[in-house]
């Protein structure tokens, strides 16, 4: 796994005359975590998405590097495996189909049959893997957002409210996860949670 | 070497990831079947009103070539525009933008729309054959090609323009009021073409039409392609 | 706290300096004196001087209307070029005072649009027979008119500030790509009534350079440049007014 750091310089966001971020800067390695804590509202979800490249910052500079070189957003977007409420997955597909067809579009390699057995059994979906995801209750997609962001061993991990939805088994096996992975990605969690900002060695806040 | 082997391989990719699209949308579509029901519904309606109106009077071959496109184009609005509202309607519109890069996504919802065209025009073709006696293709090589490179350019022209109404309000009356302009210059070119069609022209005469919807297909696709990032991306 | 909207306030709201008054002058100056020379001006079979306007037979006096329909065209078409030009600088900068010099121009845009059709229709009226022919110039500002529209139908519908620059830009790009069909391909696949269609193989596409007197093209480009003229003091007070708004629009949110 070769070492990937992003670095954020001066970011800003504005909307429609009202600023939401301002002047946000830090640096990430491989390894490292960090927690962005903030009011509701105070503008982490809309950083996250900034960092996931899913929305353009008005002011300021988002830099991507693989072992050094400079990488520009498309080249990131596989490595990234992102859990968050605006994340929607597709009600008319199964939970498996979602998986599939997802890897598929992101272009990375599809999981193997034990490996995919073993992601649905780890979050608790494996029996359900067939039915489609309509039928779903929110704590089942949320559980199934992160077989679909983790399933393709992300180096770049996003958590936008972690828990949200989940019940206590859930809790526990995401944060067992988010443990595991610490070590091997780069880790970022939104949250106003304080046991969910402990996962993580660094801290920026948002707000006031 | 290695360079000429890495853009190979990010091309590859590109091209899976674009048939990746194509079929969630195919495989969804079959399965929702929304789009599907509003173009059939919408055909034979339009259809059934017109031959009410027309009480047995057989239209000349350019008042049909202009009704058939008349109809391809409503039906092309009430379908085509699913490809961007539905992913935008469900929430499902960030998770494309994360997953995939935004050139794929244009490609793969532009030739998703194009299958669809095609089906479309080829239905309106065989309901036209069976539902107006006058409506005899006597050259078939004009009407292939008018076909084919009509639907290319409504496909092409409508797809950008349900990228932009997916972003707005109000999408269902905004969408045919942005496409029509955009597309005169290609219904003015194949309903021309197609009444060349049904009487029976040489395929030369029809030449400047042909020429002219290449060169739309070109121009809208091309411009399409590079602007697609500033209507897809927030 | 105003960030990237970098509006220089150096000079906005005040008139902009001796330019502009140039410009009011001017184009006073020049469309009165293209209106009184244009309609008082006699027309004589055979022109002896340059106080007189060759009688085209069976156009008299309808020729005069070429002073006033030809110019509101050009500038409806200016105006559009005008605009997409600053879309495309949206795009480029995000600078949201392009998008307001966008919009500026496409409201002036659609103005002009309206009279061109207007007495494009009367002219036809009176020269042709019927008020619409579907005559491809015809068509071709009706389809501005439409393009014009559908663009502020598609403004009305987005309310985030951004996303409506975005995509009001793309869109008069994409429309502005079809425009050059129009120009130059239509007139020549569909036989046409005004001058230059197919079918009336004598003139080129600016059919008036070949046919005019040269009086009479004196006082045509004078028309033009009049309302030019007219168009850039009309877009200066509206932009102003925009610029104003906005302001003021900022100031009210505080921050």
């Amino acid at each position: 796994m070769s070492s990937l750091t992003l670095r954020a310089s001066e970011i800003g966001k504005t909307f429609n005359r009202r600023t939401v971020l301002k002047d946000i800067s830090f640096s990430l390695g491989t390894g490292e975590s960090l927690a962005i804590t903030g009011k509701n509202g105070s503008g982490k979800s809309t950083l996250i998405k900034i960092l996931a490249g899913l929305l353009t910052p008005s002011r300021g500079m988002l830099e991507y590097a693989i072992s050094g070189k400079p990488e520009d957003m498309d080249g990131v977007r596989a490595m990234i495996g992102l859990v968050s409420p605006y994340l929607q997955l597709y009600d008319e597909f199964t939970a498996l189909e979602n998986l599939m067809i997802l890897s598929r579009i992101r272009n990375t390699a599809l999981p193997s049959t034990s490996n995919v057995e073993q992601i649905f059994r780890t979050y608790g979906l494996w029996e359900r893997r067939d039915d489609f995801v309509r039928t779903f209750s929110s704590g089942m997609k949320q559980r199934l957002k992160y077989i679909v962001a983790l399933g393709h061993a992300p180096s770049i991990v996003m958590l936008d409210e972690p828990t949200a939805n989940l019940d206590e088994e859930g809790c526990t096996i995401v944060r067992d996860a988010v443990a595991e992975l610490q070590s091997a990605t780069l880790t970022i969690i939104a949250t106003n949670d304080e046991r969910e900002a402990s996962w993580c060695r660094k801290r920026i806040h948002i707000g006031a | 070497m290695v360079q000429e082997e890495n853009s190979h391989r990010r091309m590859m990719k590109t091209w899976k990831s674009i048939f990746a699209i194509i079929v969630k949308d195919l495989q969804s579509e079959l399965r929702t079947r929304y789009a599907l029901n509003a173009l059939l519904m919408f055909v034979l309606t339009t259809v059934s009103i017109i031959l009410f109106a027309l009480r047995g009077d057989q239209p000349s071959s350019t008042v049909l070539a202009g009704m058939f496109w008349v109809v391809v184009f409503f039906s092309a609005m009430s379908g085509l525009s699913r490809a961007f509202v539905s992913e935008e309607e469900r929430g499902t519109a960030l998770t494309l933008q994360l997953v995939a890069v935004s050139s794929s996504v244009y490609f793969g919802k532009l030739l998703f729309n194009v299958l669809l065209t095609l089906s479309l025009v080829f239905g309106v073709t065989i309901v036209y054959t069976v539902a107006f006696p006058g409506f005899t293709i006597q050259s078939p090589d004009i009407f292939l090609t008018t076909v084919i490179l009509g639907s290319l350019g409504l496909a092409s022209a409508a797809t950008i323009i349900a990228a932009i109404i997916a972003k707005a309000n109000s999408r269902g009356t905004l969408y045919p009021v942005l496409s029509f302009p955009i597309l005169i210059v290609l219904l003015m070119s194949v309903m021309n073409a197609t009444a060349k069609a049904l009487d029976g022209e040489q395929f030369v005469d029809a030449a400047v039409d042909f020429l002219v919807l290449i060169s739309y297909v070109m121009v809208i696709t091309a411009g399409s392609y590079l602007l697609f990032d500033y209507v897809w991306k927030d | 706290m105003f960030g990237r909207i970098d509006v220089e306030y150096h000079g906005l709201f005040e008139e902009s300096s001796h330019s502009m008054k140039y410009v009011k002058l001017g184009s006073v100056v020049l469309i009165s004196f293209v209106l009184v020379a244009g309609l008082a001006i006699p027309l004589v079979p055979s022109p002896a001087g340059w106080l007189e306007f060759p009688n085209i037979p069976g156009l008299e006096q309808k020729a005069r209307n070429i002073f006033f329909h030809v110019p509101t065209a050009w500038t409806t078409v200016l105006a559009f070029l005008v605009s997409t030009f600053y879309g495309i600088q949206y795009l480029r900068k995000k600078n949201i005072d392009d998008d307001l010099k966008s919009v500026t121009s496409a409201g002036l845009g659609l103005l002009f649009c309206i009279l061109a059709t207007v007495t494009g229709a009367l002219w036809a009226k009176f020269n042709w027979g019927s008020f619409w022919n579907w005559d491809p110039r015809q068509t071709s500002i009706f389809v501005l008119l439409l393009i014009y529209g559908a663009y502020f139908a598609l403004r009305s519908a987005v309310e985030s500030e951004e996303k409506r620059a975005a995509l009001s830009a793309v869109y008069s790009i994409i429309a502005g790509l079809t425009v050059p069909f129009f120009i130059f391909v239509m007139p020549r696949m569909v036989s046409g009534l005004h001058p230059g269609a197919k079918g009336d193989e004598g003139s080129g596409p600016l059919f008036e350079g070949k046919m005019m007197a040269a009086n009479m093209r004196v006082l045509f480009y004078t028309g033009l440049a009049g309302f030019s003229l007219l168009y850039v003091w009309l877009f200066n007070l509206r932009l102003r007014i925009a610029r104003l708004d906005y302001h003021r629009l900022l100031q009210q949110e505080g921050e």
